[in-house]
């Protein structure tokens, strides 16, 4: 098989895969602020996958990550990020901003 | 300034591991110091300019760019473990046989030694471009003065060698006649272990499905933020509730080297021989 191919075959699922990404879901917000989120808690319906968009107003750069959630992501000074997650069963599920893991603690609540 | 050497360690420590096994695994190759080297710097470099390009990055491919490239990196680097792995089955005799022919070996010795310096060079990338955003971070926010950040960052920065220093050293202690099949299996386990945190941010970036959202819960006894658990996701891919897709991917990678080595791993000419038939 001829490399190109190789390049090929991630690349074209990858255009397949990311318009399936936009799919319309919940949305629930998010902001984080001199290390600090609001709001710390966040309900969401259980059972159902939805969008966090997590807004960074900084200073500098964060983190969010969820061990709970299996989630990380990195957002710019000033950026907004989406994550998706769930479906989740009922519970409490933590996360924190890794770069001010003493400050920047939240929680999602699926209900 | 601890808090700073806190994060910064936690961020070098999975690099500095992965050198060390990188180190042990190649005793006896030719100027393994310098591609290690090499590795370094260049992922040093590489963690400057990925965390220069890191909004562009995020941005890119609607908004999941930053997922689909740590999950390239690590395939990438996948890809290399394997295929060292298969490689070195196949040529460890044939090159300790040649040790005597000093050039030959040098030969063949850079070629397997060029795929792990891009291993290490990558994970130093990958570790190294977050040290980077968090530093900047602080510095930002001026939370610390520049002399706390830097003296917190460069003690994290010792730690995490440490660390990976400790590993090395640990290898090391194991019999020769057994150091290879040990690393071996390391490198298999490490493999695996990036393949499943690679399902993970495809996972995330809503590009693969779950399967299941939680195969086990073990973070009441090893919780992966630990340490412990960071040190034991490093080493053989510890999750404390993988995803199914990660497990699947984890058992993927596993099997798919034993077999390429079981298959391929076969020295061409002659019947093959235990690989520790490579120490001299």
């Amino acid at each position: 098989m001829n490399v190109k191919y190789w390049v090929m075959v991630p690349a074209l699922s990858l255009g397949i895969a990311l318009p399936l990404h936009a799919e319309n879901l919940p949305a629930f917000n998010l902001t984080i602020k001199d290390g600090r989120y609001s709001p710390e808690q966040v309900e969401i319906p259980a059972g159902q996958k939805i969008k966090l968009v997590i807004k960074n107003d900084g200073p500098g750069p964060e983190e969010f990550e969820s061990s709970d959630l299996n989630r990380e992501k990195l957002i710019q000074d000033g950026k907004t990020a989406e994550v998706t997650i769930g479906p989740l069963n009922p519970g409490t599920y933590k996360f924190i901003g890794e770069f001010h893991p003493k400050t920047a603690q939240g929680q999602i609540v699926a209900k | 300034m601890l808090a700073t050497a806190i994060i910064v360690f936690r961020e070098v420590l999975e690099a500095a591991l992965i050198i060390g096994i990188v180190l042990a695994a190649t005793q006896g190759l030719a100027r393994r110091v310098s591609w290690v080297s090499m590795g370094i710097i260049a992922g040093v470099a590489g963690a400057g300019l990925v965390a220069w390009f890191a909004d562009a990055i995020s941005s890119a491919l609607a908004g999941v760019g930053q997922e689909v490239f740590n999950a390239g990196i690590m395939l990438f680097a996948v890809l290399m473990l394997g295929w060292h792995n298969v490689w070195m089955k196949r040529h460890g005799r044939e090159m300790a046989q040649q040790m005597r022919d000093v050039g030959q070996a040098v030969k063949l010795g850079s070629r397997s030694m060029y795929m792990l310096a891009v291993v290490i060079g990558l994970a130093v990338l990958r570790e190294g471009s977050e040290v980077v955003l968090f530093l900047y971070g602080i510095a930002v926010a001026q939370q610390d003065s520049p002399g706390l950040m830097l003296s917190g960052g460069l003690f994290g920065l010792l730690s995490g060698a440490m660390a990976g220093l400790l590993m090395y050293r640990g290898l090391l202690r194991i019999s020769s006649r057994h150091l290879f099949t040990v690393t071996t299996w390391m490198i298999t386990l490490l493999a695996a272990g990036m393949a499943a945190q690679a399902a993970g941010f495809l996972t995330q970036a809503d590009l693969l499905p779950p399967l299941v959202q939680s195969m086990w819960d073990t973070s009441g006894i090893v919780a992966q933020s630990s340490v412990f658990g960071r040190v034991l996701q490093t080493l053989i891919g510890y999750a404390d509730h993988p995803s199914g897709m990660q497990v699947l991917f984890y058992a993927t990678t596993l099997a798919g080297i034993a077999v390429l080595m079981r298959f391929y791993g076969s020295a061409p000419a002659s019947k093959v021989q235990p690989l520790n038939a490579i120490e001299t």
